[in-house]
């Protein structure tokens, strides 16, 4: 509960990194004992091959250039260049970390993100009763699905993408004509 | 300027003539001291305190159990209240088990203590069962002092 908290509530699309957040990056370079990553924001983001679970200096994690990489913000401000780990504050990597193969990532804008992560909405809900898939969420405006067809996938990705212009009603009809094949 | 042989006092005479034309050149704010004001006022610059976000790996319908589990710890982060009850409800033993096994427990490792006497004295209650007046066995010796 958010007691005497204050926010400006924006629609923005370009991402600023915020320490803390979660996002979705793309390995763009391999330098030595670092990645660089691509998050959305003015600059790359680097992550060091030691911030995965369980890696040392002989067991490196398997990081590949244009891999997907799901991972927290460990420094973000205007002076530095942003620094991201996978790993939480007690070394687990609660979810965190190379995200597997095949799925769809596309860009939303992050208002949409937001509601997406809303304690209690509906467009995840109704959407989760249609057939199973998998979702990463980050806040780059970034969003990853994966479902077991390739129709499957593209389907929840065009509904994600239409919920920015669609009422709730205009969903419930789409989804209801899905779930109806 | 460092000369050789320089006396301790024409040293001390040259340092005090360098610091009075040092503080002549040097500026300094003639205001009393600002005192920091404490600000009651906290920045964040994340959303996720503010409109209390999930978690972003989310799964549906089993498609990856292990996020599903993630989902549920991370989701019940917040909610620690519900889950200290359901831990009371799920011990494997009931609270009326415990006391009873412990009633017996408490005898049967008392009895492991006992010296061999009141061992014996035990084993005669068992034997004799419910009856009151128990032929008194060897009385217990007493110390005896020795005499002189």
């Amino acid at each position: 509960a958010a007691g005497g908290a204050y926010w400006v509530d924006s629609q923005q699309k370009r991402y600023v990194p915020v320490k803390g957040d979660h996002v979705i990056g793309i390995v763009t370079a391999k330098a030595g004992d670092v990645f660089k990553l691509d998050v959305g924001g003015s600059e790359q983001a680097s992550l060091s091959y030691l911030a995965f679970e369980g890696a040392t200096k002989r067991n490196r994690p398997n990081v590949q250039v244009g891999d997907l990489i799901y991972g927290q913000f460990l420094v973000a401000n205007k002076d530095m260049e942003p620094e991201m780990v996978c790993i939480d504050s007690s070394g687990r990597s609660s979810g965190m970390g190379i995200i597997g193969q095949d799925g769809f990532l596309f860009k939303v804008s992050l208002g949409l993100i937001r509601k997406l992560l809303a304690p209690k909405n509906e467009i995840i809900q109704e959407l989760s009763q249609l057939y199973p898939f998998e979702l990463v969420l980050g806040m780059n405006g970034r969003i990853w699905v994966k479902a077991k067809t390739v129709q499957q996938t593209l389907i929840i990705v065009n509904i994600l993408e239409a919920c920015e212009y669609m009422t709730a009603e205009q969903r419930k009809q789409a989804l209801a004509k899905l779930s109806g094949n | 300027f460092m000369q050789r042989g320089l006396d301790s006092q024409t040293k001390k005479l040259l340092e005090e003539e360098e610091k009075k034309i040092i503080s002549e050149e040097h500026w300094y704010l003639d205001l009393p001291d600002l005192k920091e004001k404490e600000s009651f006022i906290i920045e964040e610059r994340s959303f996720m305190p503010c409109e209390d976000l999930l978690y972003g790996r989310m799964s549906f319908k089993g498609f990856n159990p292990e996020i599903e589990k993630l989902m549920i710890q991370m989701n019940s982060r917040g909610k620690e209240e519900v889950i200290e009850v359901d831990d009371k409800m799920e011990a494997d033993v009931s609270d009326e088990e415990m006391a009873r096994r412990y009633e017996t427990l408490v005898g049967t490792i008392g009895k492991k203590f006992l010296r061999k006497r009141d061992q014996r004295v035990l084993q005669d209650e068992d034997e004799d069962g419910n009856s009151n007046t128990r032929p008194s066995k060897k009385a217990k010796k007493k110390f005896l002092k020795p005499q002189d």
